[in-house]
């Protein structure tokens, strides 16, 4: 990690509530992203890889609040942040790409004014006819086919993997910084989904754009990022370089992923799969939020009664496991 | 967003319908609404039994007198006492607004149920007459029959319940609808249960809660278009007293401007009723499902 | 939904249903059909000639059938019949009143709708604040409390005790000028208006409350979009049902006009309605029956229309 990263999350907490007894979804979120590079954030369904990332652009729901930590970017604290500064930089320095490509895009409205639009909104004085020469031009860079006369039709007329495209699109129109990914691909096909991908790697470098990439999918993170972040329960239990992640991981929960991929199981032998469930958030056993599913040779009591906290081994890796020290246990 | 939702809220020990009596009790609104409502109820029914002023009683002598001890709301244009027409009112209101629901929303229930269930020609049929009568004025109906053949009360009820019906078959066409996708009902038929007993069995109690409150809002609709059509002349007729008619005098400048205790009344009286079965309908509908966005 | 051709087709069956069912209901009527045709000015032994024409010309001794196909081909001719009560053709009396009851259903369904969109959209903006539950409860109050009722207490106070308005009809004697017209349209129309406005605040309200938890809003607030953006965007698509449902409940509006016609006197289709009413003039009730009959009708056609021009979907997909 660079001394400035782009982007910095630094103890990030978002709870229900304000008060005290307020019900934590995140806790004490860490991460970085730097200039151009692409960071995988991992989990499973209900981990808050997603509410990490709407926290970024202050798209939480209405019952969510930041309780406490801070969002750097470039500087500036986007935690503390004026709504009309905010919404400069959405758009324009940081761009989000949501999961569903068919319920993000205005069904009543022309895809290309869409992408016009997202345009037009930060830069007021240009004519629309810059600004569609812009969105026909970055529809192109996506691989739209034919793109004079799709960017005239409404979205319900482009497919699935299309309509991604033009989200992705709409979000690197003005060239952002930051592109915020949250599960890109989970709604679409298996070969759509590589597509995709390769657009927003091509995006990343012939843009230098930064990508937060978050995704369930190991695959999709061994084949495209340059760092990988791991989150459990709401909290983050594992920062890696992705060649330092699947050669030698450093926490449990991380080691089971990794093991439970298909492609790693023997023909024949049964599917290995994590026991148990991840925990009820309300209801957070003290310790180890994993402690629980864990199968790693060395837990014990301290698992159960020791707070985790996301912290360097001896040899500089990231990990929030009491044990990460323990290297290549569980090749 | 939903799975995190899901590991969040912790598991209740109370079934749904007891949870939802409850919210319903912890509703101020709806507990008032729906105590009014016992209360309007509960003197229509019970005050003629216990006070017998008959309330189509002529007296010439008494005509339009203000509130006196003798009439504590005062007479009408023709001697009667307006309290007991008051509460004579009530009842036929009242009964107009509970059976023209009750009749609408059994028929329409029933139906809705069966055209959602067995889908196809029946259900396209049903979608259509439903969108046509939703779109039909009950008053100006009323007013084109009641011209011909002559204003009566089962007939008023008849129409009102005639056109309100598709409202509800609607709502239970969508609950239908959307329950037979889901797995126990799916499971229901694969293990051979007849089409009846399942409409019976599951899918009509889980139309039975928005129903409710579409019955509710009916009464409320029902009470309105009766006293708008007994205020015209299409609906109750005098000598019967109801509300609606009661303010047919009013249309007098000499009654409106100085004899207010001939119009207020039934006309506070219809708000008033209307208002509380809106408040118990909303109360039922928030008690069944708190996470509504409305 | 069926092409536009097919739905016009079964409207007019419907039309024609109707039409025989209001041609029977007369016939379970007291009084004599026969008296429908003829000018009340005939009388005594003139009019038992007539009537025995008539007959024949009817053809009363004919079928059922026929004589509804002879009725029908009169009516679709314009003939309605004359008025009992003045003998006038019915035809002609319904379209002279035609022109009072549109300019005030016309009139406050545009005040209305003009009170009720921006405060609709208020109130789903300004969610669960005191703004929204004080404008909601007075929409509530206004679809509780009976228009008529609601009427009287107005004309109590604005013609009575205040004596800034007057409390009947369209025109005082002897004027005709525009505000003499306004001032009588100011409480009947205001009436309406509000009765209108009500019900649609709640509905622009969840429209566009549904509108606005959609994952495109917040695509749209991700691009850094102004509220007012964000807000003309959820609004357009909140447009589509909201511009069926007003279709729909027009003939609901001509409703609430009728009532207000009698309690303020104003001299439109209602008003004459409601006067037959009393008097038993069966063919002017027909006629209006008619009248309302064709008005449903052709608003759910509109309703359709309008449906696929407001959404693409509908629309590019032929």
């Amino acid at each position: 990690m660079t001394a400035q990263a782009l982007l910095e999350i630094e103890g990030l907490c978002v709870g229900v509530g304000k008060a005290n007894e307020s019900l934590r979804i995140l806790r004490d979120v860490s991460l970085d992203v730097d200039k151009g590079e692409l960071v995988g954030v991992v989990g499973e369904s209900g981990s808050g890889k997603s509410m990490t990332a709407l926290s970024i652009l202050g798209l939480l729901p209405p019952a969510l609040d930041i309780t406490d930590g801070a969002i750097m970017f470039d500087g500036s604290e986007l935690t503390s942040v004026s709504s009309a500064e905010m919404r400069r930089i959405r758009g324009m320095r940081i761009s989000m790409i949501f999961q569903d490509p068919m319920t993000t895009l205005d069904p009543v409205m022309r895809v290309g004014k869409q992408i016009e639009e997202a345009y037009l909104i930060h830069h007021p004085r240009h004519s629309r006819q810059v600004a569609r020469a812009r969105a026909a031009r970055v529809l192109g860079l996506v691989g739209v086919p034919d793109v004079a006369r799709r960017m005239r039709q409404y979205p319900h007329e482009w497919s699935g993997g299309m309509r991604q495209r033009a989200v992705i699109a709409m979000a690197l129109v003005n060239e952002p910084e930051l592109v915020i990914a949250d599960e890109p691909t989970t709604a679409l096909d298996a070969t759509i989904q590589a597509q995709v991908l390769e657009v927003l790697r091509t995006a990343q470098r012939d843009l230098g754009v930064a990508i937060m990439l978050i995704t369930h999918d190991l695959g999709v993170v061994a084949q495209y990022a340059d760092r990988v972040v791991v989150m459990y329960a709401g909290q983050v239990v594992e920062s890696a370089t992705t060649e330092e992640l699947f050669a030698d991981s450093r926490h449990p929960y991380t080691a089971a992923l990794i093991e439970s991929r298909p492609g790693r199981a023997v023909p024949g032998s049964t599917l290995s799969a994590i026991p148990g469930q991840p925990p009820s958030l309300a209801e957070l056993p003290p310790g180890c939020p994993f402690a629980a599913r864990c199968q790693a040779p060395f837990k014990s009591e301290r698992c159960f009664t020791e707070e985790t906290v996301l912290a360097p081994s001896r040899d500089g890796r990231l990990s929030a496991c009491h044990f990460r020290d323990v290297s290549g246990v569980f090749a | 967003m939903t799975s995190t939702m899901a590991v969040l809220l912790p598991k209740g020990e109370r079934s749904p319908r007891a949870m939802a009596w409850g919210r319903f009790a912890r509703n101020p609104l709806a507990m008032a609404g729906a105590l009014a409502l016992l209360l309007v109820v509960g003197l229509a029914v019970f005050v003629p039994i216990l006070f017998t002023i008959d309330p189509n009683a002529i007296d010439l002598k008494a005509v339009r007198q203000p509130p006196s001890s003798a009439h504590p709301l005062g007479t009408d244009s023709s001697g009667r006492d307006v309290l007991s027409r008051l509460v004579s009112g009530a009842q036929v209101s009242l009964s107009v607004g509970f059976a023209a629901a009750a009749i609408a929303v059994c028929v329409g229930a029933l139906v809705g149920a069966i055209a959602g269930w067995f889908g196809g020609k029946t259900d396209a049929i049903v979608s259509r007459v439903i969108d046509v009568f939703l779109s039909v004025p009950t008053v100006l109906v009323v007013i084109v029959v009641a011209g011909i053949l002559g204003p009566s009360v089962p007939m008023l009820v008849g129409i009102i319940a005639g056109l309100a019906w598709p409202a509800s078959a609607r709502i239970a066409r969508g609950v239908v609808l959307g329950l037979k996708e889901q797995e126990f009902i799916q499971a229901a038929k694969v293990s051979g249960s007849r089409s009846g007993f399942i409409i019976r069995r599951h899918l009509l109690p889980g139309v039975l809660p928005p129903v409710t409150v579409a019955a509710t809002l009916l009464v409320s609709e029902a009470i309105l278009l009766e006293s708008a059509l007994s205020f015209l002349g299409a609906g109750v007729r005098p000598p019967q007293a109801s509300w609606g008619n009661m303010l047919t005098e009013a249309q007098s400048l000499t009654v409106l401007s100085s004899m207010p205790w001939l119009w207020l009344p039934p006309g506070i009286m219809i708000a008033l009723t209307v208002l509380c079965a809106m408040a118990v309908g909303d109360g039922i509908r928030d008690a069944i499902d708190p996470k509504r966005n409305t | 939904m069926g092409s536009l051709a097919s739905r016009l087709a079964s409207s007019v069956l419907v039309f024609v249903m109707i039409a025989m069912g209001l041609f029977l209901l007369v016939r379970l009527a007291p009084g004599d059909p026969v008296d429908m045709m003829i000018p009340p000015e005939t009388v005594g032994a003139d009019r038992e000639a007539y009537v025995e024409a008539m007959r024949d010309r009817l053809g009363l001794d004919q079928p059922l059938p026929t004589q509804f196909a002879l009725w029908f081909g009169a009516l679709l001719r314009g003939d309605l019949g004359y008025s009992y009560a003045n003998g006038q053709p019915v035809g002609q009396l319904l379209f002279d009143r035609l022109g009072p009851t549109l300019l005030l259903t016309g009139t406050a369904l545009v005040v209305g709708l003009l009170i009720a969109i921006p405060i609709g959209v208020l109130t789903a903006v300004r969610r669960d604040t005191p703004a929204d539950y004080g404008i909601t409860s007075v929409s509530v109050l206004a679809i509780a409390v009976p228009s008529f009722f609601l009427a009287m207490l107005a004309i109590y106070v604005f013609s009575l005790q205040l004596r800034v308005l007057p409390s009947s009809g369209m025109h005082s004697s002897g004027r005709t000028d525009l505000p003499d017209l306004l001032a009588h349209m100011l409480l009947p129309v205001g009436i309406l208006a509000l009765a209108i406005a009500a019900p649609f605040i709640r509905y622009v309200r969840s429209g566009m409350l549904e509108e606005l938890s959609k994952d495109y809003v917040r695509a749209v607030v991700a691009k850094g979009a102004s509220p007012s953006r964000t807000l003309i965007h959820a609004f357009r698509n909140s447009l589509i049902s909201l511009v069926t449902v007003l279709a729909l409940y027009i003939p609901v509006v001509l409703a609430g006009a009728v009532v207000l016609e009698q309690v303020f006197s104003w001299p439109g289709m209602g008003q004459l309605a409601i006067s037959s009413l009393t008097t038993r003039d069966y063919p002017v009730i027909i006629g209006f029956g008619l009248y309302v009959a064709a008005l449903v009708l052709i608003s759910n056609l509109v309703a359709d229309m309008l449906y696929s021009v407001v959404d693409p979907r509908v629309r590019v997909g032929r």
